[in-house]
């Protein structure tokens, strides 16, 4: 960095570049106004070999085509907006670096959710999912003046599950989901895992009830693909295993 | 197709600000919630640190000296009864957090565990104090998560993707609704309300190098200020010093808290030269600073010798794992960096708007030297100035603001709502805005809308970052000027109904190009030093001529009229900031 004033008199040159390297990319798109199939679209741009993904789409959405549309905020995987499936995978977009996946890339939107234009789906059946379980704290034993006490270890047991950032990278990667017969999905379960294992709360029944039903936990087939999607680093897979086992055991 | 939609209250966007006021308002009266993002989209999720409470749960503390950091830290341009009522309230906040169910970390004998930040000391600045309360480093998407789920609870209506793009006023200036875009469909809806609550957040994507998410283009400063409301203290930028070099995504100051050190390339701590006694946890602006100081003197290392380093090799990596996962993982990912071994480069990154909409601390926004209410009108969060933050906030004061103001506005706006009438708009209220889209989208060809983005942000970096002066800032105002025309004739690819975010993204834009003016405005006015606003040809600060904010206005002929507002002063004389 140099001083303002200074700025002032080299502007015209050069900033230092690194060495790009080329990605294709190859996007399935999808615009009922435009056509009733989907459609692929294919770019190849040249970007740094650290560049985030979400900002290799923008490159090609403010330079190339402008009708590209997905969904985005804070570029660096804490949002959850940008889960697309890249190379067959479910990711974030903005967790995804160019030279991770050059020469070639193809993006298409997450599965299991009707397409609404391009890589956006509608989420509204994942947050129905998510609203099902009772996502909230629920204790009646009265408010304590300050907080409520709870020791370490109790934090500890439940501190997994609250890194959800409901991007539905799980729910979306899972075969039941697709299978489309009301299966709440990981992330659903993730959340009421949150929630079960805090020993502040006291809904722990009323949630594994929801969960014991047709639509609930016993729908899972255990195939981890939640597990290897998530961007958090979630053990989707073992919070499910400890609520079905809380639910056959009542115990939690 | 306008669809006319009638509430009690409204509240312009889902993050920490937006959510908190929700859970006060939908208890009361008839409240709908409009967002851009889905709400557990917002940025408020990126807070890392923690959230600041004098709780004196792992040693001495109290309100009093809080409210002493927060004024200090805000090198004197806040207003102190705010800062004192913020920090007393703090407490009380904090507990109502933990009881909705907000996960924190805890003392090994149960309670809100709490760690250092900068610029929080004990008994006015004799030694760093433990104040921030924490959930690992993960603590703004815990509080978002639980006001979240505190609305779902409560059955809050939410309209997700919907972009507010207007505000409506009476012949009175009495606060009559909103006008907004549905994403999904292109369809403009008015919203008939008697109170109106902005929490649209920051406005830091106006930088190129920014910890802020895309979305953070400063929608609702600017459409109020395109309704006559004025912008205060735009000038007020935070640089926060530890962003990863080159992306600008934020390690925490908690990095520091935990003991973490800044290292120049010559692997000095060069912050033991800057502030002895609190070193490397001295307060934002002041770091960043230092940093640049460094750089300038050949101290920086990276390719373009313009980056520091942050070093927590040092730390028990239990430490690590337990406080500090994310941050270490975003090292890992973006940089390809081991931070458990090697020191992490960093730059300063654009980070925190201490300006924004000027209000009192109901939330109420307040207009003139005189601050007269705008009958109705609230806003909360970042977007809003109260002013506690003044010309510099102190980490974890800003969660703390959300929800001690969230509260208190929305505890205001449900008393106003009762009183007053549902007021009529005019005919068409939807116009205005319909002829804003229709200018972009009518034109065939035109400038393009990513590089007068790209052309803004890269000047902003380089004229009105850390380091300013009157040759900068002038420069920096004849660039948006030409932005500004060259804006006027922008044209975009789709011209579809359906999720164009083309369009809203060029909405933003103008938007992120107003604030930007409003925010070199007040710098070049401000002819001294103070907080994150340094101007190398005015290094010292100036109080005899600027104790006071400054309140831009946008006149009908697009010209920035600035008017001065005295600071509330209270039991803190300003004296010299030393850490
Ligand atoms: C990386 C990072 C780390 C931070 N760490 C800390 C910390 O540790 N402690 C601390 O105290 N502070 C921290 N901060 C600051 C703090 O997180 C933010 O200032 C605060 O969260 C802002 O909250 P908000 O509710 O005002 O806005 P946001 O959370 O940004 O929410 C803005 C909302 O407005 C909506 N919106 C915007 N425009 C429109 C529109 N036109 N129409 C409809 N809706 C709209 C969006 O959808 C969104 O829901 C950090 C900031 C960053 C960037
Ligand atoms: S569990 Fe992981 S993958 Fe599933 S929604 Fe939450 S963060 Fe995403
Ligand atoms: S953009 Fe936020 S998670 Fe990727």
């Amino acid at each position: 960095m140099v001083t303002a004033a200074e700025v002032l008199d080299s502007s015209d040159q050069e900033r230092p570049t690194t060495d790009t390297i080329p990605l294709t990319v190859r996007v399935r798109r999808f615009n009922p106004e435009v056509s009733e199939d989907s459609w692929w679209d294919e770019w190849t741009v040249r970007c740094d070999p650290l560049e985030r993904l979400v900002e290799v789409l923008h490159q090609i959405k403010w330079h190339h085509d402008g009708t590209l549309s997905f969904r985005r905020s804070c570029a660096h995987g804490i949002c959850g907006s940008d889960a697309m499936l890249i190379n067959g995978r479910n990711q974030l977009a903005c967790k995804v670096l160019a030279q991770d996946v050059s020469p070639r890339v193809t993006i298409e939107p997450i599965r299991g959710l009707s397409v609404l234009k391009d890589l956006i789906v509608d989420m509204e059946p994942f947050m129905d999912g998510y609203r099902s379980i009772l996502p909230y704290l629920i204790s009646d034993s009265g408010e304590p003046e300050k907080e409520r006490r709870q020791s370490p270890e109790d934090r500890h047991r439940y501190d997994d599950t609250t890194k959800c950032i409901l991007c539905a990278a799980c729910t979306t990667s899972c075969p039941v989901f697709w299978g489309d017969d009301g299966y709440v999905g990981p992330a659903a379960i993730v959340n009421a895992h949150r929630f079960i294992f805090d020993s502040r709360d006291e809904a722990g029944r009323e949630r594994m009830k929801i969960l014991s039903e047709k639509t609930g936990v016993f729908r899972c087939r255990t195939t981890f693909n939640c597990t290897d999607a998530c961007p958090r680093g979630i053990e989707v897979t073992k919070a499910i295993q400890e609520v079905k086992r809380a639910i056959l055991f009542e115990r939690f | 197709m306008t669809t006319t939609h009638a509430y009690d209250a409204l509240v312009i966007g889902g993050g920490g600000g937006g959510l908190r006021a929700a859970i006060e308002l939908s208890e009361r009266c008839r409240t709908a919630v409009i967002s851009k993002l889905y709400p557990t989209r917002s940025h408020t999720g990126a807070a890392q640190g923690g959230v600041c409470a004098a709780l004196g749960n792992v040693e001495e503390d109290s309100p009093e000296w809080h409210a002493f950091d927060t004024v200090k830290g805000g090198d004197y341009l806040v207003d102190q009864p705010a800062a004192l009522l913020m920090t007393e309230e703090a407490v009380e906040a904090i507990y109502q957090l933990e009881r909705w169910g907000l996960p924190f970390n805890r003392t090994s004998d149960g309670r809100i565990d709490q760690r250092r930040f900068g610029g929080h000391t004990r008994n006015h600045g004799e030694a760093p104090v433990r104040r921030a309360c924490y959930a690992a480093d993960r603590t703004g998407h815990m509080i978002l998560q639980t006001l979240y789920q505190q609305c779902v609870k409560r059955d809050v209506r939410f309209f997700n993707e919907f972009y507010c793009l207007d505000l409506l006023r009476d012949d009175a200036g009495i606060t009559v609704g909103i006008v907004a875009f549905e994403l999904a469909t292109g369809e403009l809806h008015v919203f008939r309300a008697k109170a109106v609550v902005f929490a649209t957040g920051g406005y830091g994507r106006m930088f190129r190098v920014t910890s802020n998410a895309h979305a953070l283009t400063g929608d609702g400063p600017s459409v109020v200020w395109r309704r006559g409301i004025p912008l205060e203290d735009m000038e007020m930028f935070q640089f926060h010093p530890t962003g990863l070099a080159r992306l600008g995504v934020l390690l925490s100051e908690a990095a520091r808290g935990e003991g973490g050190i800044v290292l120049n390339s010559e692997g000095e701590r060069f912050m033991e030269r800057y502030a002895p006694t609190i070193k490397d946890l001295a307060p934002r602006d002041m770091v960043s600073r230092a940093i640049y100081q460094e750089i300038k003197e050949g101290r920086g290392g990276g390719p373009a010798g313009d980056q520091v380093y942050l070093d927590i090799s040092h730390l028990d990596p239990k430490v690590i794992e337990e406080k500090l996962p994310d941050i270490t993982e975003f090292a890992r990912i973006y940089l390809k960096v081991e931070p458990m071994e090697e020191p992490v480069p960093i730059q300063p990154t654009a980070h925190y708007a201490m300006g924004g909409i000027p209000t009192d601390t109901d939330g109420r926004v307040v207009v003139g030297a005189d601050e007269d209410v705008v009958p109705g009108l609230y806003a909360v969060g970042e977007c809003a100035c109260v002013s506690v933050h003044g010309a510099n906030r102190l980490g974890t004061n800003s969660l703390l603001d959300l929800v001690v103001f969230g509260r208190r506005a929305g505890d205001d706006a449900a008393r106003y709502v009762r009183e007053a009438d549902l007021a009529t708009p005019s005919e068409r209220p939807e116009q205005p805005t319909l002829e804003l889209l229709d200018g972009i989208l009518g034109r065939t060809t035109g400038d393009n809308a990513g590089e007068i983005r790209k052309e803004l942000q890269d000047n902003m970096f380089e004229l009105a970052f850390v380091v300013r002066s009157d040759e900068s800032l002038t420069k920096m105002q004849q660039i948006i000027a030409s932005l500004r025309d060259r804006y006027e004739r922008v044209a975009i690819t789709d011209k579809g109904a359906r999720y164009n975010t083309d369009l809203m993204e060029t909405v933003e834009l103008g938007y992120l190009l107003d604030c930007a003016d409003a925010l070199v405005a007040g710098a070049l006015v401000r002819t001294e030093s103070r907080g994150a606003h340094f101007r190398e040809d005015h290094p010292l600060r100036d109080d005899a001529n600027w104790l006071k904010h400054t309140l831009a206005y946008r006149e009908p002929d697009g010209s920035i009229r600035i008017e001065y507002k005295a600071v509330k002063m209270g039991p803190y004389v300003p004296m010299e900031r030393k850490y």
